[in-house]
């Protein structure tokens, strides 16, 4: 049998008293989308953090490419990209500067940069400073930062944030179904999410309510867990 | 040493973008070179108590570099962009403090002409070279334990209190070999001969933060 790209078995992340996370047991083959779905607070988030090495998880097994987390996590990380609610990108900086600076971390041609942004149909406006630039235009730079070094894996958390439809469909290639790669995705719509994933998983308040193939979650699902 | 060299070309830029850190430091040097003259009551200074002046003043202006030096990781996902990349974590502590080192520089560049001018009794010029090197060793120390406090600090709340509250007593050491060290080189009769074991005390003091800087970096980037 084939190793999944993402498996986590009884995670659990605290901050102090509080539970972030418990008790998660998720596997991911390679290529599908799992869509993370849940409330604010539930938890989503944190689980993308995990999953892309910036937080430990204190209980349970986490695995990303048959790596185990945190020992090998210097393995995976160029290896996953992510795309958080944050764009990482520095305001004082050009969106070209950013990436060219994001290109000398992962070693990638500055080719690869100028290619990303004629993509996203940013090489117009990619002199200009970070801070200058809409939202959605940030969010354009952004996905081109996270798909930078074309990770096997993808950790999108409301990838779409502040993109009219014209720029979702630019991205659509990089980040979306059709790029192959495996992603985890987070959104506050339930439907748009189940729609492009192939598995679920339901958080409330840290635990996992359901983890069902996407088709198989019924409007019952999506009502209990946002109730 | 490339990973490093992308951090630190990166970090000028946006200094040479914003200006928000060596343009503050030297201000706060010269507006306390003119405090201490007024202070002082004095028009000019010589030997031990002008090196101290300027040692003090170098290290207090330095501080406000060292509380800026992770804001932009902190406040705009640097650090998050840092973790994620397939980089040598040591990188970024060398990328900082070769940053503050240069800042340092530029520091003094405007700093110790402006104490020349305004408070040194003694002209500059025949202790300018073993000044050059005092001074680099001590911008050396100065620079790998204020890039540690710094990513020690950023992870706080209270991040412009602990700065100066850890860093400041971890630099006493510094401070001293370095004012004696510029003690003799500014004498009212022309520099003495550049004291060789305050030298050396500094460059063991630099070393030894440099091996303890890199032990425990990792650490501190660690959630």
């Amino acid at each position: 049998m084939e190793t999944p790209a993402i498996e986590l078995r009884g995670v659990a992340r605290y901050f102090g008293e509080r539970i972030a996370l418990r008790d998660i047991t998720v596997a991911v083959p390679a290529g599908a989308t799992l869509a993370v779905l849940g409330r604010n607070g539930a938890g989503k988030s944190t689980l993308l953090r995990v999953l892309a090495t910036l937080l430990r998880q204190h209980a349970g097994e986490v695995s990303l490419l048959g790596e185990p987390l945190p020992e090998r996590a210097f393995a995976v990380r160029g290896r996953l990209g992510l795309l958080a609610h944050e764009p990482l990108l520095y305001r004082d900086l050009s969106g070209r500067e950013n990436l060219r600076y994001q290109a000398r971390l992962y070693g990638v041609s500055a080719e690869r940069v100028e290619e990303l942004l004629r993509a996203v149909r940013m090489e117009r406006r990619a002199d200009d400073p970070v801070r200058l630039l809409s939202r959605g235009m940030v969010q354009r730079v952004a996905v081109c930062r996270s798909v930078l070094h074309d990770p096997e894996i993808l950790l999108l958390d409301e990838a779409r944030a502040n993109l009219d439809p014209g720029a979702s469909e630019l991205v659509e290639p990089l980040v979306g179904r059709p790029a192959g790669r495996t992603r985890v995705i987070t959104s506050h719509d339930p439907q748009a999410a189940l729609a492009e994933a192939d598995l679920a998983l339901g958080l409330r308040d840290g635990r996992a309510t359901f983890f069902l193939a996407a088709d198989q979650v019924t409007p019952d699902h999506v009502r209990e867990l946002y109730a | 040493m490339k990973t490093a060299l992308a951090v630190l070309r990166k970090d000028l830029l946006l200094e040479l973008r914003t200006l928000e850190t060596i343009p503050a430091m030297a201000l706060f040097s010269i507006t306390t070179f003119v405090i201490f003259h007024f202070g002082l009551n004095r028009p000019t200074v010589d030997g031990q108590l002008a090196a101290g002046v300027l040692t003090v003043t170098l290290l207090f202006a330095g501080i406000l570099g060292v509380n800026r030096l992770f804001v932009a990781e902190r406040e705009q996902g640097g650090f998050d962009a840092f973790l994620l990349a397939p980089v040598d974590r040591s990188a970024l502590l060398v990328a900082k403090a070769g940053a503050l080192f240069l800042f340092l520089l530029a520091l003094e560049v405007i700093a110790v002409p402006a104490f020349s001018l305004l408070l040194l009794g003694p002209s500059l010029g025949p202790a300018l070279p073993s000044m050059i090197a005092v001074l680099a060793l001590a911008d050396l120390g100065i620079a790998v334990i204020g890039t540690l406090v710094s990513a020690l600090a950023v992870q706080t709340r209270a991040r412009d209190v602990i700065g100066p509250v850890i860093g400041l007593p971890l630099l006493i050491p510094a401070l001293i070999a370095t004012a004696r060290a510029l003690g003799p080189l500014l004498g009212a009769h022309g520099p003495a001969a550049l004291p060789g074991k305050w030298l050396l005390i500094l460059a063991l003091y630099d070393l030894v933060f440099a091996l303890i800087a890199y032990a425990v970096f990792d650490f501190l980037l660690e959630d």
